[in-house]
């Protein structure tokens, strides 16, 4: 039994552009199977027993197996003009839908797993930095995080400090605000939409929009990919499968202050489903 | 300048890369949007290779779309004695692996395309035609470990290693572990202690072996 919580939200279960090629996603969501089909030029998901709700947005379809409890999250810097909207095509992972999603909030992990690109050693600390929940929004924000990245983008030729801001809208989603290598003063935008087959395993659907006229299409694609497949393996060896609400034995440090809030966000809005309660 | 159409999570285009690295040959890289794209399906692609698959490597005239022959022509440019020992027995055994890195591909291979990137197959008999290659593997590599020798063919690491290697070390991806391989994971070591070893997503280089950063 989904608790309502859970069922009322919305998650990514296609790209777009797929489903109007005229492909048929056969799919799950939550345990349930679903098919994303286009009929009569509209897009539909089809659950056990009936259509559900569906938002085309960010190039990916959205749909919610409940009743939505809210409109879908927006990003109004991705209709800026001048962005290139990178669907980065999905990858399977088996891992629970929130353990993804508090491995992209993560920063501490760039040097180790993203060596050279994201990060490099010796330049392993994780400098002080502002987490809330908002209010207003009922989001989880992280601001005024910054690294050293040795190739932060595509884009970047040389080692910068990077300043990031993190935002979680949806509970598998999370967005990302980073230093724009080419345009200064803009945040480039990078997410990524989860959608949980079960509560151990996932399709993640990465997704970008940038300022880079000059990047080939493949190369952004290929460099996104490169990245979230250096956390792929690590995401599967994760111990317990199930993201721990409780406290329990695991001792957080500074730096996991965004994953502490996520995991509160969760715990207080009841959004249970590849979660644990009980302290591991 | 030799040039390589390349995916960044291919394991056949990371070979390649891997070889050109270790012989110290710089490439041109173009990136093809295999997935989700499927770039090298496409009609213009497939003017290139009829076969419409990854890699694809061209040398002025030459173009080349078989992996192993890849290693071949990089190994023969840059460093010959990759080719292995020039003995009938020795060149014979490098085709050996060489045809048996096939195996790994359609096996290993295709159960990594299959969690990782949702292709269509029999997950079941994938995986078990991995074990069954690994095991060949397995027991050819232990063997030499008993004649005193870490590589697949004489001496020295050959083609016939790096043309092994990028699919056993990424059967995690396509859930194949290799717990019950110790041959394996001390070959799959030496590979990655090499000089000018190159990692990609899925195979990451030695940490482990490397001395501590200075300032720490």
């Amino acid at each position: 039994m989904i608790a309502p919580e859970v069922l009322n939200e919305w998650y990514p279960v296609a790209m777009a552009s797929q489903i109007r090629a005229g492909q048929r996603r056969q799919t799950q969501l939550l345990g349930q199977p679903i098919t994303v089909v286009l009929t009569d030029g509209a897009i539909a998901v089809q659950g056990p027993t009936g259509s559900f709700p569906v938002i085309e947005r960010f190039g990916h379809v959205w749909t919610c197996p409940g009743t939505p409890a809210h409109d879908l999250f927006t990003v109004p810097e991705v209709d800026q003009p001048g962005r290139r909207l990178v669907d980065v095509g999905v990858v399977r992972v088996k891992c629970s839908p929130l353990r993804a999603v508090e491995n992209f909030l993560d920063i501490a992990h760039f040097p180790f797993v993203h060596t050279d690109i994201l990060g490099a050693e010796p330049h392993t600390e994780v400098n002080r930095y502002e987490v809330q929940i908002r209010e207003d929004t009922d989001e989880v924000w992280a601001t005024k995080v910054t690294f050293y990245q040795p190739q932060a983008a595509k884009s970047a030729e040389v080692g910068i400090v990077t300043e990031y801001m993190y935002r979680v809208p949806a509970p598998t989603v999370s967005v990302l605000y980073k230093t724009c290598p080419v345009v200064p003063g803009e945040w480039d935008v990078i997410g990524i939409f989860v959608q949980p087959l079960t509560e151990e395993l996932c399709d993640v659907w990465p997704y970008m929009a940038l300022f880079d006229d000059v990047t080939p299409m493949a190369e952004l694609i290929a460099f996104q990919q490169m990245i979230f497949l250096q956390d792929r393996s690590i995401l599967e060896n994760q111990i317990p499968r199930l993201l721990p609400l409780d406290p329990g034995m695991e001792i957080p440090t500074q730096a996991d202050l965004t994953s502490i809030a996520y995991r509160r966000w969760l715990k207080k809005r009841g959004l249970t489903y590849g979660a644990q309660m009980v302290a591991a | 300048m030799i040039r390589l159409y390349d995916y960044v999570l291919s394991a056949s285009c990371y070979k390649v890369r891997l070889m050109a690295s270790l012989v110290g040959l710089k490439l041109e890289h173009e990136a093809v949007d295999f997935h989700p794209g499927l770039e090298h399906k496409s009609a213009a692609f497939r003017q290139m290779n009829p076969a419409g698959t990854l890699p694809v490597l061209m040398d002025g005239d030459l173009i080349l779309t078989e992996s192993t022959a890849m290693l071949v022509y990089l190994a023969r440019m840059s460093g010959p004695e990759w080719l292995g020992p020039d003995t009938p027995q020795a060149l014979a055994q490098v085709q050996q692996w060489l045809a048996f890195s096939g195996r790994l591909a359609a096996s290993l291979g295709r159960a990594r395309l299959h969690d990782m990137l949702l292709y269509p197959g029999d997950i079941d008999a994938l995986r078990r035609d991995g074990h069954d290659a690994l095991r060949e593997l397995e027991a050819a590599l232990t063997e030499r470990r008993f004649a005193g020798r870490d590589w697949l063919v004489g001496d020295a690491p050959s083609i016939a290693d790096i043309a092994c290697f990028p699919n056993v070390a990424l059967s995690q991806d396509g859930g194949v572990v290799l717990d019950d391989y110790p041959a394996i994971r001390l070959w799959s070591l030496s590979i990655r202690s090499l000089d000018r070893f190159v990692e990609m997503p899925g195979i990451h280089r030695l940490h482990e072996l490397r001395p501590a950063p200075v300032e720490v």
